[in-house]
């Protein structure tokens, strides 16, 4: 591996990205004080880093490519931690940990950390929408963030006009996020993969405009505030129960959402998503109406933005139009494709890695949006199933040793 | 009148330097059917490495005409640079995965790129140099066009010139449209696809860093931002001309600079971007084939 | 010649027009209940197009597509309706170039086939009430039986592009099956099997016919297989129909041999 034809490679390499990282990193101009800043040591560490990198990055190169002539001859075997979670004595007990942690976690740690895990579920539903769409029936839709968007507000102003309450505006959101599903979902629905997703692009971003844009409706970019948080039966609650109250709502939503998306994915309805994302021809061909398919996968993933987005509007109490850009939908794409497309679990720890690291490395903070656009492409290049990918239900048959032709 | 001509002349040069950021688009999915989302950042990584070395050459007390050919000379180079490299990185180890993948890893590259200039320079918006003298001859008409226009009208004709002649009527260019046709014969008849890929990707990005040295210059501040909004702009004049198009990019790029302008000029200056997302909602709905496109049927 | 039931399938006059080429132009064709039908032709004769028109990829410029099921007492009118739909009255293909879902397990893919015959919506999938549980046991098995059939129990729970490529032809077939058609369209189905292969594919379609009372039409370049199991043969060249008859007329048919047998025989 250390051989002196590899070190030339790497070496060259480095001596390439030293030079292609040059201007930019090494210079900075400042045209006020006319004064040019070097910065001379960071050549050094992009040389060094990226010689590292080209190593690691060969030697994945490898891999995957062994990888595949592996599967060529069939033995496909499932990574470790698959196998354990299949395993019923591991992951039982897992469960149980995870659940126990799940219920004392608002009691044991503050406020904000209670807070920080809440944006975290409300990640985890909404991915697991995205999921549908994406991991599922293989859409890519980049206009995601719309629909939580559309819920965000949708309680906001139907609070503010008709003082409608949290619960009330829970399933009508869920409501709203689907038929914007549908009525987005519409147009899209003869065009390919690429051309879709610069679509639901294009929808996100007229969305957010149209919020940004009309103040009598939306208030404009200053946004809505003082937005209540959920009530308990009426009860005044102080501010760490209500967080509290909020956290737990999270987690009773986060197992509805996964009962609900599981038994989606094992269902009629799943089985014809997957076959759309596996050949759209062949899909139809075997007698599925791939509108139909098309539009349940985008109103069934929307409904989960669709109530996620009324969650967020009650935890943070304040909205306005700059939280749902198109890199929110990217991120919840990130969390998507970090855990591994159409695993539920995958999905899970995805939205949970991409929002919690950021909080606890705080150092890291500024660098996070680098850090996502380097997985997705490094995901892509090397894993595309994801952490954990997905795996397909099994039969077992009473007649299955009867090999007959 | 004197409206109308204001505005179209302003159509006119949006729609020139769209041009040149929709040509390079058109050749990249021409030939590999990707969106190149990191396009867009190409153009401002090109705008911004011309910021970088005026700035030291203003510094140094160099004469104005000499920055002006050197920053666009390094800009495209480094562009090309960068193009070459996200292709290498990015899009050739994904050639034989499922399109989806490609397409994910482009947004990747573009969110990547966007930080990287953003961390190592600043978020703020720099001024940038006015690189290009106001010419005598035009100062009767200054009320209508400046000399940074009629510049930027006269490279983006040479350019489109310049790419049509190369893929018409050079060997490489031969190559290249023998490759989107199809890539397997290609390479059976002796065609080097990845070197024609590279190429690609070397000419589209150098075209969009002049587009980005022009547009910074003539609009006086950049930001890491730039690329981005410029870039789906671009992509949305690629698509209305007809992507895989090149005198369709032009077109569409024209088409879509004038909507805009006299659209901005007359209606309303709020909902500019909406108007240019609802154009590509509407191009790719009604016809995706685009204005010079032919429409596929796809083979089953 | 044996004797054969009703008319099933009525083509007239079908013509696919792409651009400027005529794909195909005119072309009659009819199959009866029980019959095995071949179309034969050069490569690029159209006869995949003949295929893609009838099952509702592509709409034809002109001509009639007419069945009528066995089952039920009347004519159905295939112009203008969405593949599913097709799929749906009875009919039912395979591809020439596998298409198979690749990351769905064998039997998933025939439950796929299944799913124009099932009911379950979204409220069925999320509540999994009787009806949907008894639907869904009900479709694992027959789906099972027919991975039987056609003799691919043994890769039941395998992912589909882990299969030889004998077994991803095979499971096409499968997987149409799984519709309940009562005409299966087979494009090409012994492309790239051997000898041996060929043969189960042979006794394979027969069965079909003979079990399952499911007439065919498949499009298909091996002779050996076409001339021993087809009824009738219609030969296309260059879009136009150049001969129909049984496989003793089709080889003696003059018309045939310069189009097409011809080059067969020299080679």
């Amino acid at each position: 591996m250390f051989s002196i034809e590899e070190v030339k490679k790497s070496f060259l390499v480095s001596i390439w990205f030293m030079f292609l990282t040059f201007p930019i990193m090494v210079i900075r101009v400042n045209t006020i004080y006319k004064i040019v800043e070097w910065r001379w040591e960071r050549m050094f560490y992009i040389g060094i880093g990226t010689f590292v990198i080209s190593f690691i990055w060969r030697y994945l190169m490898r891999r995957k490519e062994m990888g595949v002539k592996k599967k060529e001859v069939g033995e496909d075997a499932l990574p470790l931690a698959q196998r354990l979670l299949q395993n019923r004595r591991v992951s039982y007990p897992a469960i149980a940990l995870v659940a126990v942690l799940a219920l004392i976690y608002p009691f044991v740690f503050s406020l904000y950390q209670a807070n920080i895990m809440i944006t975290a579920l409300i990640y985890v539903v909404i991915a697991l929408g995205l999921n549908i769409v994406v991991g599922l029936a293989g859409l890519l839709d980049l206009g995601y963030v719309a629909f939580y968007a559309v819920g965000a507000y949708a309680y906001a102003l139907l609070n503010y006009h008709f003082g409608l309450s949290f619960w009330v505006v829970l399933p009508i959101g869920a409501a709203i996020g689907a038929l914007f599903g549908i009525i987005l979902g519409f147009p899209v629905l003869r065009l390919r993969g690429d051309y879709l997703a610069i679509v639901t692009l294009g929808f996100g971003e007229i969305i957010r405009l149209i919020l940004e844009n009309w103040n009598e409706f939306s208030f404009g970019p200053s946004g809505i505030a003082n937005i209540p948080r959920p009530s308990f039966f009426g009860i005044d609650l102080s501010l760490a129960e209500t967080t509290r109250f909020v956290y737990f709502i999270m987690i009773g939503l986060t197992i509805f959402t996964i009962f609900v998306v599981n038994r989606l994915e094992n269902s009629r309805i799943g089985r014809a998503w997957i076959a759309l994302r596996e050949d759209e021809v062949a899909c139809q061909a075997m007698g599925i109406d791939k509108t139909k398919t098309k539009l349940t996968a985008f109103a069934l993933g929307a409904t989960w933005a669709g109530m996620g987005g009324v969650v967020f509007a009650a935890q943070t109490t304040f909205i306005n139009p700059a939280s749902f850009t198109i890199w929110e939908s990217v991120i919840i794409l990130c969390c998507v494709v970090l855990g591994g497309m159409g695993s539920i679990i995958g999905v899970i720890l995805g939205a949970l890695v991409i929002k919690l690291l950021p909080e606890y490395l705080r150092e890291f903070s500024q660098y996070r949006m680098l850090l996502f656009g380097a997985i997705l492409v490094i995901m892509m290049v090397f894993r595309p199933g994801g952490i954990i990918t997905s795996v397909r239900r099994t039969y077992q048959f009473k007649g299955k040793s009867n090999r007959h032709a | 009148m004197e409206y109308f001509l204001e505005l179209f002349l302003g159509g006119l040069t949006r729609g020139s330097i769209y041009a040149l950021i929709a040509l390079g688009y058109t050749m990249v999915y021409g030939i590999i059917e990707l969106i190149n989302f990191a396009h867009g950042e190409i153009y401002m990584i090109g705008a911004f490495t011309a910021l970088i070395v005026s700035g030291v050459l203003t510094l140094l007390g160099w004469n104005a005409l000499a920055i002006i050919v050197i920053a666009s000379i390094v800009a495209v180079i480094y562009s090309a640079a960068y193009g070459y490299t996200i292709e290498k990185i990015a899009y050739k180890p994904l050639r034989n995965a499922p399109r989806l993948s490609a397409l994910i890893s482009a947004i990747g590259m573009s969110l990547f790129l966007q930080n990287y200039v953003l961390l190592a320079q600043t978020s703020d918006f720099l001024p940038f140099p006015e690189l290009i003298p106001e010419f005598g001859f035009l100062e009767p008409y200054s009320n209508f066009i400046r000399s940074s226009e009629l510049v930027i009208f006269a490279v983006t004709a040479a350019v489109m010139l310049g790419l049509t002649f190369l893929i018409k009527f050079t060997r490489i260019g031969k190559a290249m449209r023998a490759t989107a046709q199809d890539k397997m014969m290609a390479s059976l008849v002796g065609i080097d696809v990845n070197r024609v890929i590279s190429v690609t990707f070397i000419v589209g990005s150098a075209t969009a860093a002049i587009g980005g040295v022009l547009i910074a210059s003539h609009i006086g501040q950049l930001n890491y931002y730039i690329g981005f909004i410029a870039g789906i702009k671009a992509f949305v004049a690629a698509v209305l001309g007809g992507i895989g198009s090149i005198p369709g990019a032009v077109l569409g790029s024209l088409v879509l600079g004038w909507t805009e302008s006299f659209f901005t000029g007359y209606v309303s200056s709020d909902y500019e971007d909406v108007f240019a997302f609802l154009f590509l909602v509407l191009i790719l709905i009604f016809r995706p084939a685009g204005i010079l496109g032919r429409s596929e049927t796809e083979k089953v | 010649m044996p004797d054969f039931g009703k008319q099933i399938l009525a083509v007239n006059g079908l013509s696919m027009v792409f651009g400027g080429l005529r794909a195909l132009d005119r072309i009659d064709l009819d199959v009866r209940q029980g019959e095995v039908v071949a179309l034969i032709g050069p490569n690029g004769a159209g006869k995949t197009t003949f295929f893609n028109c009838i099952t509702g990829l592509y709409a034809p410029t002109e001509g009639d597509m007419l069945i009528s099921p066995p089952r039920k007492d009347k004519n159905i009118r295939l112009n203008g309706l969405k593949p599913n739909l097709v799929t749906e009255q009875g009919l039912a293909r395979t591809f020439q170039n596998i298409r198979l879902f690749q990351n769905m397990t064998v039997l998933e893919n025939v439950m796929i086939g299944r799913h124009c015959r099932m009911s379950a919506g979204i409220a069925g999938a999320i509540f999994r009430n009787r009806a949907t549980r008894h639907e869904e046991q009900q479709v694992v098995e027959e789906s099972y039986v027919i991975l039987q059939k056609i003799g691919l129990a043994q890769y039941v729970n395998d992912f589909a592009k882990n299969l030889p490529y004998g077994a991803q032809r095979r499971l096409e077939i499968a997987r149409a099956m799984a519709t309940d058609p009562f005409i299966l369209l087979l494009d090409e189905p012994a492309a790239g099997m051997n000898t041996r292969e060929t043969e189960e594919l042979d006794d394979l379609i027969e069965k079909i016919r003979e079990m399952e009372g499911i007439s065919i039409l498949l499009i298909e370049h091996d002779m050996k297989l076409v001339m021993s199991i087809s009824d009738r043969i219609f030969v296309v060249d260059y879009g136009k129909k150049i001969a129909e008859g049984t496989p003793e007329e089709i080889k003696s048919d003059p018309a045939v041999i310069k189009a097409y047998l011809g080059e067969e025989s020299d080679a």
